[in-house]
């Protein structure tokens, strides 16, 4: 007898521990939901701590139970609803959407090129919109550059292939060089009456080209930030200014890292900061279908014995951008290379910086050979 | 615009001396935290904390320009668009008319290649009258490793400007617009640019020098790289922040040191470096690398380097947004620095950046009479 006792004691110790872990998972449901303590504490001292307790109930019960008033009751069932999708009937879970419409979604998004075909190639077209890019490199390798030529290039019509978007410039560095925007903007307009010139003899019915080098620089949204909170304050600000300034399709940071560099004595709280940032990012170019360009710096890392080049802000920022590429140097060639794509395979291509901007390495105008 | 008070915001009362009595007075303190953070610190709902953020957010953003207005800003307020004239003429080219205004630029070069006298002519042709190519105002060098001559500067002027200098006086008057502080520590200078922040305005001054950086840095007994790392970043801001509000250049020179055998400038996707790569690199005779690292690196706006290569002076346009990186062949005479050719070549690849010293001590023999 005595055996088949303390089995039946055995089992009910497990059950027991069983029950208590079941309940402390649902302890951690609650303070999943965005609320401060004090309602937090008042909901888990009630008794409701999972989030089907809370659904299960009307909020006037809620109100009444936890002591509350009834509007703050109301949003607390509406964000246990939200989490736990119990009243989501349109779809299997609320805001999820399939494979194979994403796949239209994608295919559809316009990318703005960067004037230089063999970036575009490996970049699947050119920086594509909806996507945060981070692009990196050792000083004077081109990031401004780049950044500039986008801010030009998002301006493209639509008849010519481009997005007849705006582009908004954040500059914290104070690289940005209006002279420099300037004699990209006169080669872009160029090269579209060019175009024209083309499709005239041709015979095709073309459209002349309207814009001037004013116009797109009229349509660069400039800012310049010279604290990381004016930084955070204006990426927190930056929802408010696009729906206010229609049709910006391009959000350029320069860089992003100079004044986290800076200024910022606690890397935990830096790092948590940043990637803060770096989510409200993402929802702006989901929200707004535009490309966000992230510029960052390099550092040194001491990796396998020996120091490397890496992009500055650590490992975990890394995670934060859904595209990354680098710009180095190959021999005497600059090159980009594609570190982290969910959609593109590895791969580098040559580039140049030249008077009118960014173009291939082959067609470069003059190239004086001398050291 | 960081410091903004939250209490001066348009924000409902009661949140607001929630805001206070936690001590989250300005809008730096409040944005330095996450949303999560706040909402943990504070007691309140997310819903609450996020139209707050929204509110702190928006009276804390800087303003928008657009880069169109931001160019006849230049055009109209400054001389020359915004540039100080190197009387260089091919580097005054390719630099959109010279060292520009509201960013740094940065002197890299060995020892003796003509970095101080690059500084002191800059400094004589910011002192000069508008009429002359210059910026008619008050130069501030600081000068910390105590090169700046004055006889030096008076003999340039003559040569260079003999229908100026000749005037009556003039030479006195361009002389006494020069003001050379000779700081013997980091701490003094870091109090000297602070005090400087205010005068620049009032006084007229439309140039800073600073020769040179890096002694500033190496003078200061150092517990720490770390906190030599730390410091710097503290100047690099207020530096560049300082050119930027005032609206004047920022030149400032650093000096080489050879490069350690461990260092790098390979990704870890490049793999090891190649062998033909790295003998090429192997035939130079020095391995020269700007002293101040890859972090003072990314700050400057603009790095001229100064070398010597096969007994000849070279300048090149290391790094800038707006021109393609050019050397100039260049000599200095008795009148300053003067370029060989104002028709540049274009530089490639790693050449760029690397810093040559062959035959430089001859060359120094030579000239050092």
């Amino acid at each position: 007898m005595a055996p088949t006792h303390t089995l039946a004691a055995k089992s009910r110790r497990r059950f027991k521990k069983l029950s208590l872990a079941t309940k402390h998972y649902r302890v951690m449901e609650t303070s999943r939901l965005p609320l401060s303590s004090t309602i937090r504490g008042k909901l888990i001292s009630a008794g409701y701590t999972s989030l089907s307790s809370i659904s299960s109930v009307s909020s006037t019960d809620l109100a009444r139970d936890v002591d509350m008033t009834e509007a703050e009751a109301v949003d607390i069932s509406k964000l246990a609803n939200q989490i736990s999708g119990s009243n989501g009937t349109t779809s299997l879970i609320n805001g999820g959407k399939n494979a194979w419409d994403m796949l239209h979604e994608e295919e559809s998004l316009p990318r703005i090129t960067t004037s230089c075909s063999d970036l575009d190639n490996i970049l699947g077209g050119g920086i594509s919109c909806r996507d945060v890019t981070e692009i990196g490199g050792v000083p004077g390798i081109g990031k401004t550059q780049i950044g500039i030529q986008l801010s030009v290039n998002v301006q493209i019509p639509r008849e010519f292939g481009g997005l007849g978007g705006k582009a908004i410039y954040i500059d914290t560095e104070g690289s940005f060089m209006v002279e420099r925007a300037l004699q990209m903007a006169e080669a872009c307009v160029e090269d579209m009456e060019e175009y024209t010139g083309y499709m005239m003899h041709k015979h095709f019915k073309a459209s002349q080209v309207q814009m001037k080098p004013e116009d797109i620089l009229e349509n660069i949204f400039y800012f310049r930030v010279c604290s990381y909170t004016e930084q955070i304050a204006l990426v927190n600000h930056l929802d408010k200014f696009i729906s206010e300034n229609k049709d910006v399709k391009v959000v350029i940071v320069d860089s992003i890292t100079f004044h986290f560099r800076q200024d910022f004595d606690d890397l935990g709280q830096r790092t948590r900061v940043l990637s803060e940032m770096a989510l409200k990012f993402m929802k702006l170019a989901k929200k707004f279908s535009l490309a966000v360009v992230l510029l960052n710096q390099v550092t040194t890392k001491y990796t396998d014995g020996s120091f490397q080049l890496a992009l500055a802000l650590g490992d975990s920022w890394s995670h934060s951008c859904t595209n990354r590429v680098i710009l180095y140097w190959n021999g005497d060639e600059r090159y980009a290379y594609i570190d982290k794509s969910p959609s593109l395979p590895s791969a580098s291509a040559s580039y140049n910086v030249t008077s009118r901007g960014l173009r291939n390495s082959s067609s470069s105008t003059k190239r004086v050979k001398m050291m | 615009m960081s410091n903004k008070l939250i209490g001066e915001m348009r924000l409902h009362k009661k949140i607001s001396n929630i805001f206070a009595a936690r001590n989250i007075i300005t809008a730096k303190d409040a944005l330095s935290m996450t949303e999560f953070e706040l909402m943990e610190l504070l007691d309140v709902g997310m819903k609450e904390i996020k139209s707050a953020i929204t509110l702190i957010s928006e009276a804390a953003s800087p303003p928008c320009q657009s880069a169109r207005s931001l160019l006849e800003q230049k055009v109209e307020n400054e001389h020359l668009s915004g540039h100080l004239q190197t009387h260089l003429k091919g580097l005054d080219e390719s630099l959109c008319g010279g060292i520009p205004f509201g960013v740094l630029t940065e002197l890299v070069g060995p020892p003796g290649i003509g970095k101080s006298q690059f500084c002191m002519k800059l400094a004589l042709s910011a002192s000069f009258p508008a009429a002359y190519g210059g910026l008619d105002g008050r130069v501030i060098y600081i000068d910390v490793e105590s090169k700046f001559s004055s006889k030096r500067v008076i003999e340039m002027g003559l040569k260079s400007f003999p229908e100026v200098f000749h005037l009556k006086g003039m030479a006195q008057e361009m002389a006494g617009r020069i003001i050379v502080l000779r700081p013997t520590s980091l701490s003094e200078f870091t109090e000297s640019i602070q005090e400087l922040k205010d005068s620049i305005l009032q006084n007229q001054v439309k140039l800073l020098v600073i020769d040179s950086m890096t002694a500033l840095l190496s003078g200061e007994n150092k517990p720490g790289a770390q906190r030599q790392h730390h410091q710097l970043g503290w100047h690099i801001s207020f530096l560049k922040s300082l050119a930027e509000f005032s609206r004047i250049p920022i030149v400032v020179t650093n000096q080489v040191r050879s490069q350690n055998r461990d260092e790098t400038s390979q990704y870890s996707f490049q793999g090891k470096p190649k062998e033909g790569f790295h003998e090429h690199t192997s035939t130079y005779d020095s391995h020269l690398v700007a002293a101040l690292g890859i972090n003072w690196a990314h700050s400057v706006t603009i790095r001229l380097v100064l070398e010597a290569k096969s007994g000849q002076r070279i300048i090149k346009v290391a790094k800038s947004p707006m021109s393609p990186p050019l050397a100039f062949p260049f000599e200095i005479t008795s009148a300053g620095i003067s370029l060989l050719s104002d028709n540049g070549t274009e530089v490639k690849g790693p050449d760029i950046n690397t810093i040559h010293a062959r035959g430089h001590s001859d060359m120094i023999n030579f000239h050092g009479d």
